[in-house]
């Protein structure tokens, strides 16, 4: 235990600002304006639509120490009947058409959607349609944010997450 | 058995690894089967006069050999079953993508195709599960939009109680069409999707890609870009074992060992960037070298980064050992026997924790391993602390080969241009991915790529994974998935 504990505390906290690193300043900002805009728990569920997984890892990534996620009070939810945000990934391949769209209905209403990645926004390297894929995740359920980025780093991850609740709360 | 003395007339392929392809009949397609210590892989196309060409990558002690058989139509190819039991869900996705047929084959059902293409050959979307039934028996269904932040699969669990009699997968969801893509790609560009069959393997991907594109078009990258590509691979194979050891730990509710290794891990991507341009490294690896370079104050950078890391880790793995909660879940837990290993052919790191000492680093040495004397990871436990374990080895010994890399790095061009060869070509690429072999087959014709397979070795091991979890609680499974932690993306294509 003591082990642990000191490499606890050795660790520190690490959403302070590093050294030649500019984003924990920025995370910082971020922050603050999810926290201002939402004022409560936001609920995510994401779904892989077909990516390459790569969108996943930078997902993940968003739960790390350094992003704080659920210290603003953004969590990753098992299920779509908890959600109030899809973050979708992927060029959405015809063999998860289906369930994406069964998520979407599965999530209650008010719900929003982020496209994440260059696939979700448009096919990507898959190219935008064919016999695989549908292309983009907008040709299957509406769209509130697209986040560009193969993948899109964390950072852009939570901005893009802050503006579709940002742009939602403004239609209020 | 040796594939110089089955295959005296088989043609040597440019690849740095030993490798040789040879057109056969029925009857040598089923002797190289029936010899072949391992298969890589098994894939086809059609060929323009309504036949197909069959390949296959047998693995033989003095190398490999890709074996490709010309079928007329409607003619189907010897049954690579009986040899290798994970070979059937390959053919099962050769049928459904190339419409040719293992002959004999008893498990028909289609695999990649779920009734939802417009050229699809399954007529529904009904797929038959092989049922278990007897008393207090049930089913569980999961996927394919899993609770976690996973790829998509179905799985099939039939349990009593919380203990699992059986598990069927059911995979293809995230099916993307790949290997048509790559024909319509340029071929210096299709080196972008390479490194995008499989994210977490990005490197290795493009590695093998380059690889095989530069062995088709005779054109050897300089030395600096083969360390540069082992630097980058073993960067890739230490931010993939950090994700997991951290996740490994939290599915067994130790969250400081998420905590922990997902800030080493956020470490470890953000000298990424500046180093390599890209916080996984996509796009760094390119047919005819490398897309970035490295100054000598970045080569101390990534140096002192792993001598930072060392330390840290080697607390980890005592917190790790000596914690009898995580030990009480990882012991015994999805136990892979080295016999079962070996008649199922579990592949790579899976496979070094089942007592299946294969590692191409090691193995088969190519520049620049040759001359960095890898030392291969292993266990006879095949349970999920045996997985556990070989992670941390490769961990230390990947930190190494990068301080070494970063010291030893070969003055020169990071890169050569690469000219595509009008004339038909093919060529081969092999690497040791973090997870497993990668292979990359492609053909070339008229400056285009007439084929392009990619294989990942997850083929080999999800069947593997249906007997891991046998006889193991159904709470158990996240942790069983986790320490395989095999790609969707890479099997579904």
């Amino acid at each position: 235990m003591w082990k642990m504990l000191r490499l606890i505390a050795r660790a520190g906290r690490l959403s302070e600002p590093a050294p030649d690193v500019p984003e924990p300043a920025e995370v910082s900002a971020i922050q603050g304006e999810l926290l201002r805009v939402l004022g409560r728990a936001l609920a995510i569920r994401e779904v892989d639509a077909g990516s390459c997984n790569g969108c996943e890892l930078e997902i993940h990534a968003l739960a790390n120490p350094y992003y704080n996620l659920e210290g603003l009070g953004l969590r990753f939810v098992a299920s779509p009947r908890h959600a109030d945000m899809l973050l979708v990934t992927g060029p959405v391949t015809r063999n998860m058409e289906e369930a994406l769209r069964r998520t979407y209905d599965a999530t209650p209403a008010p719900k929003l959607v982020v496209a994440a990645g260059d696939c979700a926004c448009g096919g990507g390297i898959f190219g935008n349609g064919g016999a695989a894929c549908r292309g983009r995740v907008a040709e299957v359920i509406p769209v509130d944010v697209a986040v560009p980025g193969c993948p899109p780093p964390p950072i852009e991850l939570l901005r893009g997450i802050l503006a579709a609740v940002r742009a939602q709360g403004a239609a209020r | 058995m040796r594939l110089a003395d089955l295959a005296p007339t088989a043609a040597r392929l440019g690849c740095p690894l030993p490798a040789w392809f040879v057109r056969v009949d029925a009857a040598a397609w089923s002797a190289a089967a029936a010899a072949a210590t391992r298969l890589v892989a098994l894939w086809g196309r059609r060929d323009g006069g309504g036949g197909a060409r069959v390949s296959a990558a047998f693995v033989f002690d003095d190398g490999l050999l890709w074996a490709e058989l010309a079928l007329a139509g409607g003619q189907a190819y010897p049954d690579l079953g009986p040899h290798f039991p994970f070979a059937v869900r390959m053919q099962r996705a050769l049928a459904d993508l190339s419409a040719v047929e293992a002959e004999g084959a008893v498990d028909r059902r289609p695999w990649l195709d779920h009734g939802r293409w417009p050229d699809s050959r399954a007529r529904s979307a009904d797929y038959e599960f092989v049922r278990v039934e007897g008393d207090g028996v049930h089913e569980i269904p999961v996927g394919p939009v899993h609770a976690g932040i996973i790829e998509p699969g179905h799985f099939r669990f039939s349990v009593v109680g919380e203990k699992v009699l059986r598990l069927e997968e059911r995979l293809g969801y995230v099916h993307k069409g790949i290997t048509r893509r790559f024909t319509e790609l340029a071929p210096v560009e299709a080196a972008r999707l390479a490194g995008r069959v499989s994210g977490d393997s990005t490197v290795a991907y493009a590695w093998a890609y380059a690889m095989a594109l530069e062995d088709a078009a005779g054109c050897p990258p300089p030395p600096r870009a083969l360390a540069l590509r082992a630097l980058a691979l073993e960067r890739e194979r230490v931010a993939n074992h950090l994700g997991d050891l951290g996740a490994l730990a939290n599915d067994a509710a130790l969250a400081f060992g998420l905590a922990q290794f997902s800030r080493l891990r956020e470490d470890w991507l953000r000298l990424a960037q500046p180093a390599f341009g890209h916080r996984l490294m996509m796009d760094a690896v390119v047919p005819g070298g490398v897309a970035f370079d490295l100054e000598p104050a970045m080569l101390g950078r990534l140096a002192a980064q792993c001598d930072a890391f060392e330390p840290v880790l080697h607390e980890l793995r005592s917190i790790y050992d000596e914690h009898a909660g995580l030990q009480d879940r990882f012991v015994g837990t999805g136990r892979v026997p080295p016999e079962l290993a070996a008649r199922l052919g579990l592949a790579g790191l899976a496979g070094r924790a089942s007592g299946q000492a294969q590692d191409l680093r090691c193995d088969r040495p190519w520049p620049p391993y040759e001359a960095l004397g890898v030392v291969k990871a292993g266990s006879a436990e095949g349970d999920v602390a045996a997985r556990v374990g070989v992670r941390f080895d490769e961990l230390f010994e990947s930190l190494r080969l990068i301080r070494r890399l970063c010291t030893t790095l070969p003055a020169g061009v990071p890169r050569r241009e690469l000219v595509v060869p009008a004339a038909p070509a093919r060529g081969l690429g092999w690497v040791e991915g973090w997870r497993g072999e990668v292979l990359v087959a492609l053909e070339l014709e008229g400056a285009r790529l007439l084929d392009c397979h990619c294989h990942d070795p997850s083929w080999q091991n999800w069947p593997v994974l249906e007997h891991a979890v046998i006889g193991n609680i159904v709470p158990d499974f996240p942790l069983v998935n986790k320490s395989f932690n095999l790609s969707y993306s890479g099997h579904d294509l």
